[in-house]
């Protein structure tokens, strides 16, 4: 019997998202909405030092003046930021010493994300830091990474023990005014990972964060801070999930990176929250902030996988200030049914002999909306600076759009930019093709996708890059037709 | 007062010299009242982001002429094309000069709009026409219907084709501080018609490349300007635009280009100097099997700043727009490159290509590109290229090593990277006149004959 593409639609409609479902953990959650209070409560509560207490209520003071933005190319409700809960974590006591300490309920949940911690621990070498509704429950591998001098905790464990660094180093790339959603979270952060690796080390394994919304009407706002000292490398991973549910749930967090001379970090992210049922209700909105910062000789990777969100809206950047530093963005994003994704990079080269690659792959299926959104600047003063960028769109269906929006600002004569983009569509001939050869359609189509976004499935570790694989099958299936 | 006030309130005293009565009054005044609302633009207007339009908009700016200057023929022959029959309609000022004119009305409609837009023979064509693909938000669009009243008015009819090419010249005679002009074209092409048309901008040039007649407090002139085209089924259109002004005046430039069924329209924009030049340069398809092509060339020096957007809007399936425009930025010049694609859901089989390449000279130079795409269709091959840099290494050395001098290396080198933008340039004269204007602006002297 040949597979027919209704019966593949058929499927696809039934296949649902697999990480939908809710943990019946305890949870003490704010009340709704934002103030001042609430604000100093979230400080409180934490435990937090008067200067961010005061950081905290200076960027609150900030956003309350900001206006949302609306520039971006995508539709939605906005959030009412006086609905949502700015606070809730899982109800335990305060910290576990060991994995035998956390709630089983809890290790279930991560079972079913597939990330079994016992197992992660000893396959595969990861080191995890697990941020459940905006509070870090778990990090693993701490004692081997401190042998190395690396420092990987939760953010609130690191204004506490390490004042010194996250004093000097938070919001240095993402001022705490940036713009409205790095205010917001810059006065309401509740948790986020923190990583410092020392002169000359490099580390040892990959270094991953999972976070994960499970508290009905609460907006995640988690704050990632890396710090690669001189000669250093990192290699960090983001995976995230959430419940299906009706309402849109906010997502706002604040990734900085920071590398010394001669230092380099890697990040990857596969971002999977829930991108709303098949009708385009519910959600989540993932609006990001995530920029890195490159001393000399120092280079900065951003790999990402972009299927779930029903919004998303984030533009991962490297601000090369110092000389020879290198900037890189891979990105695959994937949209379907009614998701939208208005998703870039901005490449601002400031240093000499600085070089940024941006490669990025938009597939659109459904009735999505797929954005590519980039600025490549060369300051007045980056001699010799050189940029190669290629986006490319692969649009499935006549329901969806494909859009791109590059900006090219170059202000010194010596720089050399080159920009390409090309729209396309997976040609009835290809698909003909596999099917000669006994590869049936749905197949074909994996098979299609996969080598349109090879060069960027390449760049991701290789625990990822399968999982990104299995993730692009699933978003795609039976598009086509 | 606010140059807008200003503009706002002149209406009132424009308004006296015309007749109330006309459907374009109507047309008028709706313009005014929206533009009222509307307003300049600022810089964080997305269109207007990299171009400091505000620097010429000064108050002291008028849409009324005082008196009418007479300009010697010695001055301004190098601005007409020269070598071929032509049709011409020459205005100074803003106004119409018949002594240089040569028009027509017979077998086809070559003239000016002032004497059609309130003629009743013409009633039908203009309602049919006039005004009708204009963007009813843009404030310099507005600007001008609110204000214009003369310019060129070309007809084809059907299945004619034009035996000689249209010049439209328009010529500053700088004898006028703070004079805001407001030229408005009005060229249709009936079905299976063909013409070959070319718009140029001048001033009189002086010392330094500055008006003549610059006087202390004297304030340039402001060029805004108007063009409709109507291309009908299985008609076809050249255009050509030449811009080739002092350093001091500046120029803004709506041009909306309607075509339907079977139609090409080719438009060539050819910058070449000004203070600020905007270039908004739209083309809507309306039909099917429907080629637009769009090129240009800019090269600029001093403080001089050029700016083209370029809109095609693909509405109906089996089309096709190609655009190439290359730029090159001596001294301190800036340019700017916004080119938008958009391809409606029902446009399926559609082939866009946008290309730009910049060549930056100047050590103050700069360059601001963006060349946006907007797919809803999933059959289409779009495409879009652009780069930023400097002339190729090896191939000068090459040259350099077979005895050519550096200059002239690179002279050549900058020349080719601009010449084959002329390919479709189907007019001789014109080709040859503007490949020396290139080599004349790029400083080569070429050892062939062109």
């Amino acid at each position: 019997m040949a597979y027919t593409e209704e019966e593949l639609k058929k499927e696809l409609e039934q296949q649902e998202y697999q990480y939908g479902f809710t943990t019946k953990i305890e949870s003490e959650t704010f009340p709704v909405g934002l103030n001042e209070d609430i604000v100093r409560s979230i400080s409180k509560k934490k435990n937090e030092p008067k200067w961010m207490t005061d950081w905290r209520l200076d960027a609150f003071s900030a956003w309350k003046k900001m206006e949302e933005p609306e520039w971006s190319n995508v539709t939605y409700k906005k959030p009412d930021f006086q609905a949502i809960s700015y606070f809730s974590a899982p109800k335990t006591n305060t910290k576990y010493k060991s994995l035998d300490e956390v709630d089983p309920e809890l290790l279930k949940t991560f079972d079913k994300l597939g990330i079994s911690i016992e197992e992660q621990k000893k396959l595969s070498g990861v080191a995890v830091d697990i941020v459940m509704d905006s509070v870090s429950v778990a990090t693993t591998f701490r004692e081997t990474l401190a042998k190395d001098g690396i420092i990987f905790c939760s953010i609130s464990e690191a204004i506490k023990d390490y004042p010194d660094l996250v004093k000097k180093y938070i919001g240095k790339v993402i001022p705490k005014k940036d713009n409205f959603y790095a205010a917001l979270n810059s006065a309401v952060f509740s948790d986020g990972s923190f990583c410092y690796i020392p002169k000359g080390v490099k580390c040892p394994m990959e270094l991953s964060t999972y976070f994960r919304i499970n508290q009905a009407g609460t907006g995640q706002f988690e704050r990632t801070l890396v710090i690669a000292d001189e000669g250093s490398y990192v290699s960090y991973l983001e995976g995230c999930t959430a419940p299906s549910r009706d309402e849109n749930q906010l997502h706002a967090a604040v990734v900085e990176l920071i590398a010394l001379d001669n230092a380099e970090i890697k990040y990857s992210t596969v971002q999977n929250w829930y991108p709303g049922n098949k009708q385009g209700k519910g959600g989540v909105f993932n609006f990001v902030t995530k920029r890195g910062l490159c001393h000399n000789n120092s280079k900065i990777s951003w790999t990402q996988v972009e299927t779930g969100s029903a919004v998303t809206w984030k533009y991962p950047s490297c601000i090369l200030k110092g000389d020879n530093s290198i900037g890189e963005f891979y990105s695959i994003a994937v949209t379907n049914n009614y998701q939208q994704a208005d998703t870039g990079t901005k490449m601002i080269h400031l240093g000499k002999n600085t070089k940024s690659t941006i490669i990025s792959k938009g597939i659109s299926a459904g009735k999505s909306q797929n954005s590519y959104r980039g600025l490549v600047h060369i300051g007045k003063r980056a001699e010799n600076a050189r940029n190669f960028s290629q986006c490319d769109s692969l649009l499935m269906g006549n329901n969806c759009g494909a859009h791109t929006f590059p900006y090219i600002e170059a202000k010194n004569k010596s720089a050399q930019i080159e920009h390409e983009a090309t729209t396309s569509k997976i040609g009835e001939d290809q698909i003909f093709y596999c099917n000669q050869r006994g590869i049936n359609v749905e197949k074909a189509i994996a098979l299609i996708v996969n080598g349109f976004s090879k060069e960027v499935l390449n760049k991701l570790p290789m625990e990822f890059a399968v999982e990104a694989q299995k993730l692009l099958e699933i978003s795609l299936e039976g598009s086509v037709g | 007062m606010s140059l807008k006030e200003k503009l706002v309130s002149s209406f009132l005293a424009f308004e006296l010299d015309t007749d109330i009565n006309s459907p374009i009054h109507d047309i008028r005044s709706k313009s005014i009242k929206e533009f009222e609302k509307v307003g300049f633009p600022d810089k964080k207007n997305e269109f207007w982001k990299y171009t400091p339009i505000k620097k010429v908009l000064n108050e002291e700016l008028t849409i009324f002429k005082k008196k009418r200057h007479l300009i010697e023929f010695d001055k301004v022959k190098d601005f007409f094309l020269g070598g071929i029959e032509s049709y011409k309609i020459v205005f100074i000022d803003g106004m119409y000069d018949p002594l240089w004119s040569s028009t027509t009305h017979k077998g086809a409609d070559i003239c000016i709009l002032s004497s059609v837009l309130e003629n009743k023979k013409y009633s039908n064509v203009i309602s049919k026409y006039y005004n009708t693909i204009v963007d009813s938000k843009e404030s310099f669009s507005l600007l001008n219907t609110s204000f214009s009243k003369e310019g060129a008015y070309v007809n084809i009819p059907k299945n004619i084709e034009l035996d000689k090419p249209i010049e439209i010249i328009h010529i500053n005679s700088g004898g006028e501080s703070s004079l805001m002009l407001q030229p408005r074209n009005l060229i249709i092409l009936e079905k299976g018609s063909k013409a070959q048309i070319v718009e140029s901008h001048y001033s009189l040039i002086g010392k330094n490349n500055i008006s003549p007649y610059t006087f202390p407090g004297y304030i340039d002139p402001l060029t805004n300007t108007l063009t409709e085209i109507h291309v009908e089924e299985n008609a076809n259109l050249d255009y050509y635009k030449i811009q080739n002004d002092l350093d001091t005046t500046s120029i803004i430039d709506n041009t909306y280009i309607n075509q339907k069924k079977n139609s090409v329209a080719s438009c060539h924009t050819f910058s070449f100097g000004g203070n600020i030049v905007r270039n908004n340069l739209n083309f809507y398809q309306n039909g099917k099997n429907i080629n637009s092509i769009l090129k240009g060339i800019t090269i600029l020096g001093s403080n001089q700043h050029t700016d083209h957007h370029t809109l095609v809007h693909h509405a109906n399936p089996n089309c096709e727009s190609y655009q190439e425009y290359k730029g090159i930025y001596n001294d301190k010049s800036t340019g700017v490159f916004n080119g938008k694609v958009i391809v409606d859901r029902v446009a399926q089989k559609i082939n866009a290509f946008q290309q730009n390449n910049n060549l930056l000279v100047g050590d103050h130079s700069s360059v601001n590109t963006k060349p946006q795409l907007e797919i809803f269709a999933d059959d289409v091959k779009c495409s879009h290229g652009c780069t930023i840099g400097q002339l190729d290494k090896s191939a000068l050395f090459y040259l350099k090593t077979r005895g050519i001098t550096e200059k002239d290396a690179k002279g050549l080198l900058t020349y080719a990277f601009a010449n084959n933008v002329l390919e479709n340039v189907k007019m001789q004269v014109l080709k040859i006149k503007i490949k020396k204007i290139i080599a004349n602006k790029i400083g080569v002297s070429l050892g062939f004959e062109l």
